[in-house]
């Protein structure tokens, strides 16, 4: 057991004497999630508007004063016509429009029904949806308020927000952006424990003494487990204190569950250092080749249930998906071990599948 | 010149000769194009909803056909207890819960009126909103609908038909189709990768292998040796957008609204700028394996804060001032406004100036970088 | 005995290579401390030394690969410091490490050297013709480099580093891991690329390859600890062998 606590030993004293790696190491994720958590974002909050109106009267500014009170829109244009709209949209310069007939108010003075075309830029969807929806519905208020009604029955509706009542998209991604930036730095460990084995050629030392397998992979992954701990308080204290995102579960069972998952994605690097040095570099490749990949799968940015079946399917084995689950319940939902208990298991079953695999792997490594 | 054409002769040769680098330059980028276009999307239908209808009449029951019927819903339970919708909510096993009151028809009979509630997972952010637009859309047309089929129930008052009314067109992409927004993106994160990447892990194996020193002690100069090494991955870059193009088109139907002539003419300045970043990143690796982790780092860092996956609009405001550093944040501009919205010359002159730009500066930045001898 | 101080006058004296006072420090670790010698043209000069002694870093100065921390030095009449673009046009260099693409032809890497080096369509189908001639490689010339074995590899590495017929040529263990029948002929093609006028400097850790040269340096911790041809030292010395020479140059510098 000495000989373990030996090796763990010299492993914290590299981490620590290499004070630029370790800055980077608790920097990075740390870094990532305030430029992230402001970039990845879904919401719209400004439009950016054009107006067409080729006769404006006393109806058609007054809706137009609407759109400007309405603090969503910006006008960005006053045209007289349709005929220059096309560039601004092909620009990008306007992500919607309303036009507007020719002689608004007289039409609904004389009691017809007057035409308002909006237009929205639908090559971002729901982009396009909900400017849309918000140009809609500020012509309907003024409508309602401005003009008598026909006959109406009403059914009310009364829509409650759920779990993010602010709609801030990011209480959406922020807890699945935790998992990213944890699963980049525990690979940045695992290729930094592994340069310096390979450097120094202590793997080979490791096997020939009288460590069992086991023993070596505790020795290589408690030190960085520690590490990893530090991440997670960071991120977590980042999400809360910069980005506001509510807490409404058990901040340590958050902390425990982070630290299951550095687990498993240390498995996996140790699972990868175990292999021979050519293995080694194509199993490496493998593993950040597909980061991206197996990021967009994990639910973090595109929620699951708009993916199709059989990726649906492949991401059941990506570590990230379940913590970003867990995430987004225990900050959002305010759930418990009771609702968590099935991601938590596949997490724990992950991380033992992994390091048994190791432990034969480095078997392996000693008998052939 | 001939110094030029000899080695980028030989690199091509190196290139096809070598069956890893091939399949990291073909097959790589198709099967991440597949799955990347396959699962980014960001597209609301058949919500699941939770219906607890406590009032079990007509109306409730012709209300909850509307919101099956209406193709953005789709009923995954229904019973009396809210208790177990609230638990579906929470699970994550329903995105809505539709209540409607005990005494909603009866309601509707005596006062023209009556409230239903909707409970919507919010955690998606702006999705939810999108969720309540179509569902209170829904809950109005049906109000209409029954306005017209009873007309004891309706309030009495003078008919006039002055209304206003909205109509509303989707640009670009009617069926509000993710595919046509995401390929064009995605094809930029490609042709970035395989130019970065390559170049990047070419020059670092050079390195690793010694070749680099031979090359060193001859007399060619660095930008002979540059422009060799780049042009062969600048062609390559180009033939895998034609085919990620091809996959687009044959597979996911996107649209090609403008020139392709302009697309590429566009991307060729782009690949200059991808290519030059790949050779700095080489001049600060010693090994690939570096290499490759070096660039995959940067490429997360760019791609994530280049509009591809999620808009730059939706992004803080200093974020998008700092995005205007990112080259391939100006790309996947031009890619989608000239693929979607058809875009001309004129329409992308601003990202594509500043394109040209960062290529005559980056290129020479990396030049610069890169020495014959080591200080 | 370390060499006498050259005057900066080898230079223009004609001195294929002219090192004075040449230096190179990594950090706090000097690879290359104050080595002052001189190559005279069609001279085969080895460089002797263990490994980790220095050569390879030398080498790489006079290369033009690496700068020097301190000292001059000159190959073909031009100065490293400053002329390095220069002296890559007359010199050869055949490397430990790597010397031939193992995925082109032997022909494809002539072809590449010899279109680097600026040298015409026809000079390198002549050139080339002769080559494969002379090493006895025709069958094999539109086979693969990895597809020879590695004596007949190195010896076509040696040619294709004359293929410009360079004034000087360096040569950095050219003949590790050969065997002694290879080695030998390898060294014909010294004796033959020297004849021609070319200058050669080979670094070996073959002590019997010593024997073969015309003069000799041996460099122990970065220093040249002698200079000299190998009838000299061993007279010198008095040791029967240049191995010999250099253990005992080697537990000197130990003590």
């Amino acid at each position: 057991m000495s000989a373990l606590a030996g090796l763990v030993r010299k492993e914290v004293f590299h981490i620590l004497r290499d004070r630029r790696t370790l800055v980077v190491i608790v920097a990075m994720p740390i870094l990532q999630v305030i430029l992230f958590g402001y970039a990845i974002r879904t919401d719209v909050d400004r439009v950016r508007l054009a107006i067409v109106d080729p006769a404006p009267d006393a109806m058609t500014i007054a809706l137009r004063a609407r759109f400007d009170a309405a603090g969503v829109f910006d006008t960005v244009a006053v045209l007289p016509d349709a005929r220059s709209l096309e560039s601004l949209f092909k620009r990008g310069t306007a992500q919607g429009a309303v036009l507007f007939e020719p002689g608004f108010a007289e039409t609904l003075g004389r009691g017809l029904p007057a035409n308002v075309l909006i237009v929205g830029d639908a090559s971002e969807p729901n982009t396009g949806s909900i400017v849309q929806a918000y140009a809609a519905s500020v012509v309907q208020t003024y409508a309602q308020e401005q003009l008598a009604r026909g006959p109406t029955l009403q059914i009310v509706p009364t829509v409650r927000m759920r779990f993010n009542p602010t709609r801030q998209s990011s209480n959406l991604f922020v807890p699945g952006l935790m998992a990213f930036v944890l699963t980049i730095v525990s690979s940045l460990m695992t290729a930094i424990s592994l340069t310096r084995e390979k450097e120094t050629g202590t793997l080979e030392a490791l096997l020939v003494s009288p460590l069992r397998p086991w023993q070596i992979i505790a020795g290589k992954v408690a030190p960085y487990i520690v590490v990893g701990f530090v991440s997670v308080l960071g991120v977590v204290a980042e999400a809360r204190l910069v980005f506001d995102v509510p807490l409404r579960g058990s901040l340590t069972l958050l902390l425990v569950e982070g630290v299951l998952f550095i687990l498993v994605s240390l498995s996996l690097g140790i699972l990868i250092s175990a292999r021979t040095s050519s293995q080694r570099v194509a199993m490496m490749g493998a593993l950040i080749g597909t980061m991206l990949p197996t990021m967009l799968l994990s639910g973090f940015i595109f929620p699951l249930e708009s993916m199709p079946l059989p990726l649906r399917a492949i991401s059941v084995i990506v570590p990230a998906r379940w913590f970003v689950l867990v995430a987004r319940s225990i900050m959002l939902k305010g759930t418990g071990l009771a609702y968590l208990w099935q991601p938590t298991l596949v997490l724990v079953l992950m991380a033992a599948v992994l390091l048994a695999a190791s432990t034969r792997a480095f078997h392996e490594r000693l008998e052939g | 010149m001939r110094p030029i054409l000899f080695l980028a002769r030989a690199e091509v040769l190196h290139v096809v000769r070598d069956r890893a680098t091939l399949a990291q330059c073909l097959i790589v980028p198709i099967v991440q194009l597949l799955v990347l276009s396959n699962a980014a999307t960001f597209q609301i239908r058949n919500t699941p909803t939770y219906v607890v209808d406590l009032d079990r009449s007509s109306a409730s029951r012709g209300l909850v056909t509307r919101f099956a019927a209406s193709g953005h819903f789709r009923v995954a339970a229904q019973s009396a207890s809210l208790d177990l919708a609230n638990d579906a909510l929470l699970r994550g096993d329903v995105t809505m819960v539709l209540t409607i009151p005990r005494d909603f028809e009866a309601s509707l009979v005596r006062t023209a009126a009556a409230p239903v509630e909707l409970s919507v997972n919010a955690e998606k952010g702006s999705a939810a909103g999108i969720v309540q637009a179509y569902a209170t859309a829904i809950v109005s047309a049906y109000a209409a609908e029954l306005a017209a089929v009873h007309p004891r129930a309706v309030a009495r008052e003078p008919f006039r038909r002055a209304t206003i009314d909205v109509r509303t067109r989707s640009w670009y992409n009617p069926a509000l189709n993710y595919r046509d927004y995401m390929v064009p993106g995605i094809l930029v994160a490609l042709v970035t990768l395989i130019g970065t990447l390559l170049t990047a892990q070419n020059i670092a194996r050079e390195k690793e292998l010694g070749t680099l020193e031979q090359l060193n002690v001859t007399p060619i100069t660095r930008g002979q040796f540059i422009a060799a090494k780049l042009l062969p991955f600048w062609v390559l870059g180009l033939v895998d957008l034609a085919i990620g193009l091809l996959v687009g088109v044959l597979v996911f139907s996107i649209p090609i609204r403008g020139s392709l002539l302009l697309l590429f003419g566009a991307a060729t300045i782009y690949l200059v700028v991808a290519l030059a970043i790949g050779l700095w990143i080489s001049t600060l690796v010693e090994t690939q394996q570096q290499a490759m982790f070096v660039t995959f780092f940067v490429m997360n860092i760019y791609l994530l804060m280049s509009g591809l996956f999620t808009p730059i609009d939706s992004m803080a405001p200093w974020v998008q001032v700092v995005s205007q550093a990112n080259p391939v944040r100006h790309f996947v501009t031009i890619s989608r406004a000239v693929l979607v919205k058809g875009a001309g010359l004129a329409d992308i002159a601003r990202p594509l100036a500043i394109l040209v730009v960062f290529a005559v500066v980056t290129l020479t930045l990396a030049v610069r970088q890169y020495s014959k001898r080591t200080a | 005995m370390t060499g006498d101080a050259m005057s900066a006058d080898a230079a223009t004296a004609g001195a294929a290579i002219a090192a004075h006072e040449l230096t190179r420090r990594f950090g706090g670790f000097t690879a290359v401390d104050r080595i002052t010698f001189d190559v005279r043209a069609g001279e085969v000069f080895g460089f002797l030394g263990a490994n980790g002694a220095g050569k390879t870093t030398a080498i790489r100065m006079l290369t033009g690969l690496l700068a020097p921390s301190s000292g001059r030095a000159t190959v073909a009449g031009y100065d490293i410091a400053r002329e390095a673009e220069q002296i890559k046009r007359r010199i050869g260099y055949m490397s430990q490490r790597f010397s031939l693409y193992e995925d082109l032809t032997v022909r494809e890497n002539i072809r590449l050297y010899g279109g680097i080096y600026g040298l015409g369509d026809r000079e390198i189908r002549d050139r080339t013709a002769r080559m494969l001639d002379r090493l006895g490689l025709e069958h094999a010339a539109d086979g693969f480099v990895r597809a020879i074995p590695l004596g007949w590899r190195q010896k076509l590495a040696f040619s294709v580093a004359l293929l410009h017929e360079p004034r000087v040529v360096f040569l950095d263990e050219p003949t590790s891991g050969v065997d002694p029948i290879t080695r030998r002929q390898f060294w014909e093609l010294i004796y033959e690329a020297a004849a021609a006028g070319t200058t050669v400097l080979v670094t070996t850790h073959y002590m019997d390859e010593a024997e073969y040269c015309d003069r000799i340096s041996i460099m122990v911790a970065g220093r040249i600890a002698a200079l000299g041809t190998p009838a000299e030292l061993k007279r010198s010395f008095t040791v029967p062998s240049i191995d010999d020479l250099f253990v005992r140059l080697a537990r000197e510098t130990a003590k």
